[in-house]
This record gives structure tokens, sequence and C-alpha cells, in this order.
């Protein structure tokens, strides 16, 4: 075989530069995050519990926040009767969900960052810091 | 099988009776059930009233233009609705955003052929906006539906959905849609304070007009530029249901002579101006 340590040195060249951003990583694992509560609205409120139960919201607020917007701004429905104790809300992104979690930084985008998505309300809906700032 | 021409052609002469009689057989079994069914679709597709079925509500913009020529500098519908829905001063004309204006008679209806207008009316600025129309031509050219007819008649737009194809704007007679053609949120760097919290912005890429602000509307409230006419006490703009008979919008309508824009092209205007 011609140039066999030629070789065998590029090949190594390559997995090294290859696996690089594993190696680079290894044994400092990002920890899950942890989506913060304690906003003083939070706070505020004798039972503590969002518009559904935690698991819920958890894994299908997407599909929950789209059905509100199809609720609000196509069928003009604009109250939701909770499932959990038939507390009504206001269907409001900006008015309801974000008046309690006005904290989007460690709320929202602690997750979003983590599973890099980036979804695009802010594009359109005012975040609760930007509105506080300017006040 | 193996078959003739002779027998080739008798079956296709059969079934081609089938087929012509097919419509006719359906018309005797079940009278008007096919027509109905087609135009229910077709009506439902492009947000039209079905025809002889009346909605409890028909919302409608009256706009006392004798009254309001008298308030010569008043911008005030124009401010509140502006700062009710987070709309920028963009500057250009060219790309500037407006729900509601104020523009002269001569502009608003040029199919008004009198060669010697009205000294009172010439060159004098009112307000405008969509005329949420019963027959919108830009609902029907909507290719995703971004805009619809609320049955209570207010062409409503779903941003969420607006792709910014700019039909509706071609489409539209009066001008009453406008196009973001930049990040609208560039126009308060700076005069974040001027945002209301309780509303959005728009988006760069998307189509935007009045809506009638059904959120007030929800709460019982009327819209934005109504409220801030009555603030002032010149009550220019009067709003209301216009299936109620008894309502203030058809009191005055029976009252006083009104005219709509471009009624010829029948779209059916919900906005009245009082001459």
């Amino acid at each position: 075989m011609y140039d066999l340590n030629k070789i065998l040195v590029g090949l190594a060249i390559f997995l090294l530069f290859f696996t690089f951003p594993i190696l680079y990583g290894m044994g400092s694992a990002v920890p899950v995050p942890k989506p913060k509560l304690d906003t003083p609205e939070i706070q505020k409120l004798t039972d503590k519990k969002c518009v559904e139960d935690t698991h819920f919201m958890r894994t299908s607020h997407m599909q929950f926040l789209n059905y509100w917007r199809d609720r609000a701004v196509r069928e003009d429905h604009r109250t939701y009767e909770s499932k959990l104790n038939g507390k009504k809300y206001d269907i409001s992104l900006q008015n309801t969900c974000m008046k309690c979690h006005s904290n989007k930084k460690d709320f929202c985008d602690s997750c979003h960052t983590y599973a890099s998505v980036k979804p695009y309300c802010w594009d359109c809906h005012i975040e609760p810091k930007a509105a506080k700032e300017s006040m | 099988m193996k078959a003739s021409r002779r027998e080739f052609l008798k079956l296709a002469g059969v079934s081609a009776l089938f087929g012509l009689g097919a419509n006719a057989a359906f018309e005797l079994l079940t009278p008007g059930a096919l027509e109905a069914s087609s135009e229910v679709a077709h009506g439902a597709a492009h947000g039209e009233a079905a025809a002889g079925v009346q909605a409890a509500t028909r919302w409608a913009m009256v706009i006392d233009v004798r009254k309001c020529i008298l308030q010569e500098d008043c911008q005030d519908c124009v401010l509140a609705c502006n700062s009710t829905h987070n709309i920028p001063t963009v500057g250009n004309p060219k790309e500037e955003i407006k729900w509601i204006w104020k523009d002269t008679f001569e502009h608003l209806f040029p199919d008004q052929h009198s060669q010697y207008v009205d000294e009172g009316l010439e060159g004098k600025a009112f307000p405008v906006m969509c005329n949420h129309c019963d027959n919108p031509p830009c609902v029907r050219v909507c290719p995703t539906k971004a805009t619809f007819r609320r049955p209570d008649g207010i062409v409503m737009m779903d941003m969420h959905r607006c792709i910014g194809c700019r039909f509706c704007m071609a489409a539209c007679p009066y001008g009453a849609r406008s196009f973001n053609w930049r990040d609208p949120r560039k126009y308060f760097e700076g005069k974040e304070a001027m945002l209301n919290p309780e509303q959005p912005t728009r988006t760069k890429g998307v189509v935007e007009k009045c809506t009638f602000c059904p959120e007030r509307l929800a709460k019982g409230l009327e819209p934005a530029c109504v409220e801030a006419c009555k603030k002032r006490k010149s009550d220019c703009l009067i709003f209301g249901n216009l299936n109620d008979p008894e309502s203030e919008v058809r009191k005055i309508l029976r009252k006083r002579t009104s005219i709509r824009r471009k009624p010829e092209l029948g779209t059916k205007p919900s906005v009245f101006f009082l001459v």
C-alpha cells in the first residue's frame, strides 16, 4: 500500500475534526431547564393553577395556543372555561397568559432555547418586559 | 371480453343517456338539494351571508360629514386608533399604514360627478376606514382565508394566516388596506412607551386594516375612534347595529340623507356618510 502513514495521519485528523463538537461538550451536559414560576402575579394566586393542568400545559401548550387563537380571532369566542375547575378566562396571549407568566426570559425562553425552537409569537405580540421597561 | 363495434356503440350510447339524466334524476328525487349544496359551499367559501337569513347583528358606522368638517384640524379618531392598535407613523406615504384616515370629499367620492362641489364640503377632510362590505372583494381573492367576513358583518384579518400576497389590496376598491413593507416595531424604537401592551403590533409582510375593534366590541365597548369622537363631544362617528331598527345608526339613517363610497360596484359598504 502506498502512503500508508500519510493516510493514517489524515484519517486521524479527519476523525478528530469531525468528532470535535462531541468531544468538546463531553462531561458538561446542559441541565434540563426549570421554567420559573415565581412572578408576583403567580405569588398572589391562592390556588396556583394554570388554565389547565401542568402536564397538559407542558406537553400541549402549542396546540392549546393555536386553539385559543382560532377561537378568538376566527370564531370570536373570547372566554375559555377551564376543564380543571370551570373558572373562566379571557382568551388572550398578551392579557391572560403573559399577565401571570410575566417572566418570558425565565419561563418561555428557558425551554425554547434548550429545545432550539423559535416560535414567532413575539414578532407581533408584545412581551410583558418590553412593555414594562417603557412604563 | 371481445366486443363488436356495434355492441360498443350501444353501451356508449346508454351510458351517455344515464349521464345526461343524472342531474334530472337528482332534481326529481330531492328537489333543490343539489343546487342548494353548491350554493352553501360557495357562500361559505366567500364568507357571504346566506340569502334570506339575517344575523342578529350587523355592525355599521355612520360618519356625520357635516359635523366633522366643523372640526377642521381634529385628528382625535385617527390618533385614538393608532395608539390602540399600535399603528406606526411611517412618514413615507408609499409605505404608510392606516386603519382610519382623513381625506377630502373629492378624493373619497370621485364618482359624484358634480362639477361644482358644495362650497361647505370643498377641500374639507373627514374620516374614512374599511367599509366592512357585505360583499367584500378582498375576502373573495384571499388565498389563505386570512381575511374573512364574520357573521356580524365585520371583515376580519387573521394576521397569523396572512402571507402578504397583497391580492386583497388589489381587490379593495377603497384603498383601505395597508401593507407592512418593513417591521413595524422599527418605528417604535425608543418610543416603546407608545405601545399599547394589551394589543399586538404586526410583523413585516402582512396586510392590515380597520377591524371595527372586535376585542372592544366583545367587552361591550365601542370602537376606539368612536369613543375618542364622543369624548370630544363632536359626535361625528356613530356606531351600531344595522339589523336593529331602533338602533342609533338606523334612526339617523332614517332621518338624514346618506351616501356610500362607490355603490355601483355592488360591494354594499356598511360605512355611511351623512352629507
